[in-house]
């Protein structure tokens, strides 16, 4: 465990993981689980369900903030640069223009601004996601290899307040899940 | 899980546009009134360029309607096309544009220096573009320019009225074939036109971004129209759960990404001008840099771009219809100042401002373009009734 594996609260149990037969029992299974009051948990399928977001009642991504946010700093960065450069720091005359213009200016601002922008959009999606993730503790699943070819999960951690692994076990099975397991933290050597 | 489902025909049954007929009187009054009336109370110089500019704007929304539905039928696009039809029906008002232009074509010798004789003999530069700015020329080609935005509006209108009766699916492919090399008319004529009847207003001077910024300006209104008109409709009981808070989201997108464009443009001009610095170019901006021609710039760059720029910026907005239509009749405010900015400086030295006829000649092109609109309007359905991709239309969710 280290950068490449989720930061996650301690204890010998990761969660439990439900499998569904289908994205339409997702889909429901999903509302079931939301309307229940679960808040640390997640859906699994192969491809995107459309949706889904909503089945699982999450919110608007904090995203667009990081994207402001930088965009501005690019902004206003570029346009500072450029000002302590070419006015300050090295003032030159060029073509008979003042020292102080924000005309030619503005291009590289504009550029700065959607550079840093568009960087800090695919960083912050990263890293909001917690990616790269080269280990997830689902991975101890043998049901869980299927996740990406033809099967549907809803995995609940074990942190989730409302989590009590009997109980959580018992709700998924009468939502209809197909088959239910505990995952552990770290998965278990298998007896070779 | 939601499926294109079919369309609920019910809802769609309703959906006509009879109820919209009032406007047209409402609108042929207004235009009567304000035709009177700027006839009545001003210089015929004031009356032309004031003329001009209300004809340059109406005109901008309309074409802005045709480039809008030309490119949904290019894309393909699915979203749309409960809009689509509103969309449309301002498309359709071009070929009225062709008997407004009539003021125009009788005020030419107030409007445009290069119809003077004297003045062409004058100047070399003149005597050199001769061979395009003459009135003979100027004539062809705005009844060219008639003939092609006209008959691109009157074809694309009507096939898709009679697909309503058909449900013919080739008529998509048709006009999907059609609106492509449209496109490309479009463009040309469009950028000809703003040369003609903008660029031309100062003969010597020229601008080769001119007809793009033209162009930006004239998305953007129509954008901003369109926002109106559905947030109108729907007032009116009509279009309701058809035209849904998803697709003028959508709008609302491309409302801001033109107000971008624009600026885009806008400042490219200005850019390229100030950093050439040569005199035939740098006239435009000369002229516009005293008598209070600066305080208009300086509306036009927070006005025009820093305010609606932040205020379209967040989500909340672009779904909450109060706030949209807001910025949208903002925005259309502001394109008026837009194409104020280019053309009246060239009549007046100094702006203090509005003058009697700015408003009079805006309440008489306005109106008999409100008067065309409700008339197109009335006599159709609202909603493109058997387009193949209605049902994914009204299923349209944004991620």
């Amino acid at each position: 465990m280290g950068l490449l594996s989720p930061s996650l609260p301690s204890g010998e149990t990761y969660g439990v993981l439900a499998e569904f037969a289908s994205p339409k029992d997702l889909y429901q299974a999903c509302e079931r689980v939301r309307d229940a009051g679960y808040t640390r948990w997640d859906a699994h399928s192969p491809f995107p369900v459309h949706g889904l977001d909503h089945a699982m009642g999450l919110g608007r991504s904090r995203l667009p903030y990081v994207t402001l946010f930088f965009g501005l700093c690019g902004a206003i960065g570029g346009f500072a640069l450029q000002l302590w450069a070419n006015g300050i720091a090295y003032p030159l005359v060029v073509s008979g223009k003042p020292l102080f213009n924000w005309q030619p200016y503005i291009p590289i601002t504009f550029e700065l601004g959607v550079l840093l922008a568009a960087i800090s959009t695919v960083v912050g999606m990263l890293a909001f996601n917690e990616l790269p993730m080269l280990f997830h503790p689902l991975f101890g699943s043998r049901a869980f290899e299927r996740v990406t070819d033809d099967a549907f999960f809803i995995s609940i951690e074990s942190w989730d307040p409302k989590f009590n692994a009997t109980e959580t076990e018992r709700f998924l099975t009468s939502i209809g899940a197909t088959h239910v397991e505990l995952v552990r933290r770290t998965p278990q050597a298998e007896a070779s | 899980v939601s499926h294109p489902s079919a369309p609920d025909a019910g809802a769609l049954a309703h959906q006509d546009g009879r109820p919209l007929a009032s406007i047209t009187w409402i609108g042929a009054a207004i235009g009567a009134v304000g035709l009177a009336a700027s006839l009545a109370s001003s210089s015929k110089a004031d009356f032309y360029f004031s003329w001009l500019v209300a004809y340059l704007y109406f005109l901008s929304i309309a074409l802005g309607a045709l480039f809008f539905v030309l490119v949904l039928f290019v894309c393909q696009a699915g979203w749309s096309v409960t809009l689509r039809r509103v969309v449309e029906n301002v498309m359709a008002t071009l070929p009225v544009f062709a008997v407004l232009f009539l003021p125009i074509w009788v005020g030419r010798h107030e409007l445009f220096a290069w119809t003077d004789a004297a003045e062409v003999a004058k100047s070399a530069v003149l005597r050199g573009k001769s061979g395009y700015l003459n009135e003979g020329f100027f004539a062809v080609r705005a009844i060219f320019y008639f003939i092609a935005w006209g008959g691109l509006a009157a074809y694309f209108s009507a096939q898709s009225q009679k697909q309503d009766q058909s449900g013919d699916e080739r008529i998509t492919r048709r006009l999907q074939a059609v609106a492509a090399p449209g496109i490309i008319v479009f463009s040309l004529t469009v950028t000809m036109a703003s040369v003609d009847w903008i660029m031309s207003l100062d003969p010597e001077w020229y601008s080769t971004m001119f007809g793009v910024y033209y162009f930006a300006g004239s998305l953007l209104s129509a954008f901003a129209f369109i926002v109106v008109a559905i947030a109108f409709i729907q007032s009116r009981g009509l279009l309701r759960g058809i035209v849904t808070t998803e697709h003028v989201h959508d709008i609302g997108k491309l409302l801001f990404a033109f107000v971008v464009f624009w600026t885009y443009i806008a400042f490219c001009q200005y850019f390229l001008i100030w950093y050439g610095n040569l005199p035939e170019e740098t006239s435009y901006f000369m002229h516009r840099s005293h008598g209070g021609w600066p305080s208009v710039a300086k509306v036009l760059a927070v006005g025009h771009f820093a305010i609606p720029f932040f205020f379209l910026m967040p989500r909340a907005i672009k779904r909450s219809r109060p706030l949209l239509v807001t910025g949208a009749l903002w925005l259309l405010a502001m394109h008026f100042m837009d194409l104020y900015w280019c053309v009246i400086p060239v009549h007046r030295e100094a702006w203090a401002h509005l003058r009697i006829s700015d408003v009079t000649t805006m309440l008489a092109v306005g109106g008999f373009f409100l008067a065309t609109l409700g008339w197109v309007s009335s006599r159709r359905a609202l909603v493109p009734l058997r387009d193949p991709r209605l049902a994914e239309s009204m299923s349209f969710e944004n991620v």
